[in-house]
């Protein structure tokens, strides 16, 4: 090569002083420790859209809670004299056929679409990720058996299941009361929605279990069934509370549509979905709008806060699936 | 003659105080600092540094290819006489690829798996107004053979997935000269290689390129390879040329401290005689605390005779059944074939192979991760297939621990430092809580991370400190044998040769005996004292490190030899 450097590309090196060198493999002590949790919560914590869901989400927890703080109007007190009447001063939101306070509905039915959305989503939680756990984890039959199961479900749409369970439910169980109808609902959704959740937290496991640290895990000695539980099912939550907060909105929209068809939660129950079903004919006399707008409003704002929390906590949770 | 003068007196490429930028947030954060580098026409230059010194950036910012928020906010760019640095993204697209090629890092991820590979170097082709139709299919026939594909024809037609890490590198060196440009920048184009494969595509790249006159930027973290394949070098530390001058020149006389430690510690280019000897006394301390801790172990729970023998492998056989079309159908793929060799106390076996070699199943037989098809593993004279009850199988856990590859998925992410080294004592129920914390304190302090690292989560770690935090776990149970399934293969080379230090310190203080599993030949002298070469399932050719260096027997460990970059570099002169 060249004895005499070419221009630009003469012996050059830099001086110390503008080019300190560190100690390889420094920790840096001084900010505190942070795990992958608080990690998440700082994320969500600079997100605007957590904080605008989680507010109204607690209002409609309060709501849900304590109706009485907002409403002591009966919401079974009918006066048919002022059926159909508009909103006016002590009656915010008005009246409808029947002659009842459509607020204190509002408010009143709040309980039932709040606790069939939070049930049903527990449950599912609960069976999905021990049978996607199973699955995933032991492979072999327990996956086939229960991946098959699973499919089976899974191939039977939502509130086609539904519907068909439900009027089945009927016919041996009638006069439910407030408890019973809303439990009867949350199993029956949840005997179509686990098979969902089986899959989110299948696939999670069966990324997690072949990760290196199982395997130190298994070499010091641990058992199968500890490694599940201490190294692979707190490592495949995340994806699984995501898929759960985001399908809390859609619980609650199916049970509104199932009551709104009538064979959702009995007719005694005081229910947005119920409502909007009575306000039936109002949409196509195309009058006294205000009968089905409150309770459909209340339904949306509810189902769009819990959207935009599963957005939130996907976002924090799951970097790589947010949306740039 | 009057051709290369002309062309020595206007570069190609001139980068002047080039300063790149991420965004992040409101601020910028550099990435590279007042870089400058200067390539002729025709010349090999090369670019080292370790992740995240700026290589790449720097790479990426001469085709505006910058990742995400990155940007130039400083200094020139100049190409074949005219500054580029603020063209328009079309001029800039116009320049790319027919001017300049890449080649880049990951062949694996860079082809597009569901087209044919002769229709995406056509692509190429037609992007750059080289050639259309049937002109172009004929000329990406050329240029894969051009690129030591052989059967040109058939494997233009063929999917990525058809080809193997090797042909797809060569693809994508096809598509990277496809129009002529008058500069390569290959971007690490071997690391995901094996190291045969290695050297002939660079080889290959080598010949090609000076037949072509092309001038080449290569991109590598390798030190050895980077002076053995460029006329010129530029070493880059945090963002910042250190360093840049004639390759063999640095590589001989290095005047930065920085570029002095790395070529101290690259591996293929530490002085043999000089880790031959310390590796000797690293032995030689090793032996005698062993065999100290053996004659206090006699007669243990364990039931075998301790043995100057502590791992023995005889005729280990692992076959796989693997799915072959039909429902239910297998065929049989013997990963690991007849394998023997033992591991004395105190001294490190390694054993060396290329990707697919069954290196690391044999290490998954010795933790008794994984069953062998037949044969067996002694430990101590017993067959630890013969462990049926509890006891005895935590009693042998105990003393064979791992410490695994990738820093990155050998921690618990859930876990904190702490809960993470206290796991193996917790599930061997071994002392109390506050009994464990000083434990826990002394092994971080063993192997030299401070002990406020103990409320830490891996992801605040960086990889050589995983991997301290991994090595911690596994002496946590005052194991005898470690096995270390390619343990520094993925970290830096600054960050290996500390890590490698580590084993070395340990071993020679706690007698441990090291099964070391490894792709790379060059680290093995620093550690090792008996090899085991294996092919294809097959241990091909076993001895100690000096026999293998010296005078290795078999034509395959000769490849391996020959292909470690930089091994046959003269540093004394």
């Amino acid at each position: 090569m060249p004895e005499i450097a070419r221009p630009g590309q003469e012996r050059f090196v830099a001086p110390l002083a503008e080019t300190p060198l560190e100690e390889t493999g420094t920790v840096d002590t001084s900010a505190p420790p942070e795990g992958q949790w608080k990690e998440a919560w700082k994320q969500l914590r600079s997100n605007w859209i957590f904080w605008v869901s989680a507010v109204l989400l607690l209002f409609i927890l309060i709501v849900c809670l304590f109706p009485g703080l907002f409403t002591d109007i009966n919401p079974r007190a009918a006066d048919l004299g002022r059926s159909k009447e508009g909103p006016q001063s002590g009656h915010p939101f008005g009246f409808d056929a029947q002659g009842y306070d459509v607020y204190s509905r509002v408010i009143h039915g709040a309980r039932a679409s709040v606790t069939v959305g939070i049930l049903t989503t527990l449950f599912v939680t609960f069976v999905g990720l021990l049978t996607g756990a199973l699955a995933g984890f032991y492979g072999k039959w327990a996956d086939m058996l229960i991946s098959r199961i699973a499919d089976v479900f899974f191939a039977i749409p939502l509130i086609l299941g539904a519907i068909v369970l439900l009027s089945a439910l009927n016919n041996v169980w009638s006069g439910r009361g407030y408890w019973g109808g809303v439990i009867a609902v949350v199993l029956v959704l949840a005997v179509f929605g686990w098979p969902q959740m089986t899959r989110i937290a299948r696939g999670a496991v069966l990324e997690v279990k072949n990760l290196e640290f199982i395997d130190a895990a298994r070499a010091i000695g641990s058992s199968k069934w500890s490694n599940l539980r201490r190294h692979v099912i707190p490592n495949a939550l995340a994806p699984v509370i995501v898929t759960a907060t985001v399908s809390l909105g859609v619980y609650i929209v199916a049970e509104a549509t199932l009551s709104f068809l009538g064979i959702g939660l009995p007719t005694s129950v005081v229910s947005w979905g119920n409502d909007i079903a009575a306000a039936q004919s109002e949409v196509r006399s195309g009058r006294n709008l205000h009968v089905l707008f409150f309770p459909a409003g209340a339904l949306a704002i509810t189902v769009l806060s819990f959207m935009l929390l599963g957005d939130a906590v996907r976002d924090a949770l799951d970097p790589k699936a947010k949306k740039s | 003659m009057s051709e290369r003068i002309e062309a020595a007196t206007e570069p190609l490429l001139e980068i002047t105080d080039l300063q790149v930028a991420f965004r992040a947030g409101k601020r910028d954060i550099p990435a590279v600092r007042g870089a400058n580098l200067t390539v002729y026409p025709g010349q090999t230059v090369a670019i080292v540094g370790e992740s995240g010194s700026g290589k790449s950036t720097t790479a990426h910012a001469i085709i505006d290819l910058l990742p995400g928020t990155g940007h130039v906010t400083g200094g020139t760019i100049r190409f074949d006489g005219r500054d580029i640095t603020h063209l328009k993204r079309r001029q800039r697209e116009a320049i790319r690829g027919s001017q300049i090629g890449l080649v880049p890092q990951d062949p694996m991820s860079n082809l597009n798996p569901l087209v044919r590979v002769g229709s995406q170097i056509k692509e190429a082709l037609e992007a750059n107004d080289i050639a259309k139709g049937n002109a172009a299919d004929k000329r990406v026939v050329e240029l894969l053979e051009e690129a030591g594909l052989p059967d040109a024809q058939a494997r233009a037609r063929q999917f990525p997935h058809e080809y193997s890490g090797g042909m797809r590198q060569r693809a994508l060196i096809a598509m990277g000269l496809a129009a002529r440009p008058k500069l390569l920048i290959a971007d690490e184009p071997t690391s995901a290689l094996d190291v045969t494969v290695q050297q002939q595509i660079l080889d290959h790249l080598d010949s090609l390129t000076d037949d072509l006159g092309v001038a080449v930027l290569l991109i590598t973290h390798d030190l050895g390879l980077a002076a053995e394949r460029a006329d010129h070098l530029v070493v880059m530390y945090k963002g910042q040329v250190v360093e840049s001058g004639p390759a063999l020149e640095i590589l001989q006389h290095p005047q930065h401290p920085y570029s002095q430690r790395l070529i101290a510690s690259a591996p293929s280019l530490a002085s043999q005689r000089l880790t031959a000897q310390t590796r000797a006394e690293v032995r030689e301390s090793a032996v005698k605390t062993a065999g100290e801790i053996v004659a206090e172990h006699e007669g243990d729970e364990f039931g075998g005779e301790a043995t100057r023998i502590a791992v023995e492998a005889k005729e280990l056989t692992k076959v796989f059944k693997l799915p072959a079309g039909g429902l239910g159908r297998t065929i049989d793929f013997t990963a690991v074939d007849e394998v023997s060799f033992s591991l004395r106390r105190g001294t490190t076996t390694a054993i060396v192979g290329e990707s697919g070699s069954g290196k690391s199943t044999v290490a998954r037989m010795v933790l008794d991760l994984l069953e062998p098809t037949s044969g067996a593993v002694e430990f101590d004279g017993v067959d630890i297939s013969t462990l049926r009850n509890k006891k005895e199988q935590l009693a042998f856990r105990r003393r064979v621990q791992p410490v695994f590859q990738n820093p990155y998925a050998s921690l618990d992410p859930m876990y904190s430092i702490y809960r993470s080294i206290e796991e193996p004592l917790r599930t061997h129920d071994i002392g109390s809580s506050k009994e464990r914390e000083a434990t826990i304190r002394d092994l971080l302090d063993k192997v030299s991370l401070p002990s406020a690292v103990m409320r830490r989560f891996p992801n605040e770690l960086s990889g050589g400190q995983r991997q301290r935090v991994a090595i911690a776990r596994a002496l946590a149970l005052q194991p005898e044998v470690i096995i270390l399934d390619e343990a520094v293969s993925a970290l830096d080379v600054l960050v290996q040769a500390q890590i490698l230090n580590l084993l070395n310190d340990l071993q020679a203080e706690l007698g441990l005996s090291y099964l070391f599993i490894t792709h790379d030949l060059a680290v093995v002298r620093q550690i090792a004292d008996e090899v085991v070469v294996m092919q294809k399932g097959r241990a091909v050719e076993q001895a100690s490190v000096v026999q293998v260096f010296d005078h290795p027997r078999e034509e395959y460990t000769r490849k391996l030899l020959d292909a470690i970059p930089g091994g046959s570099i003269d540093l004394a002169s």
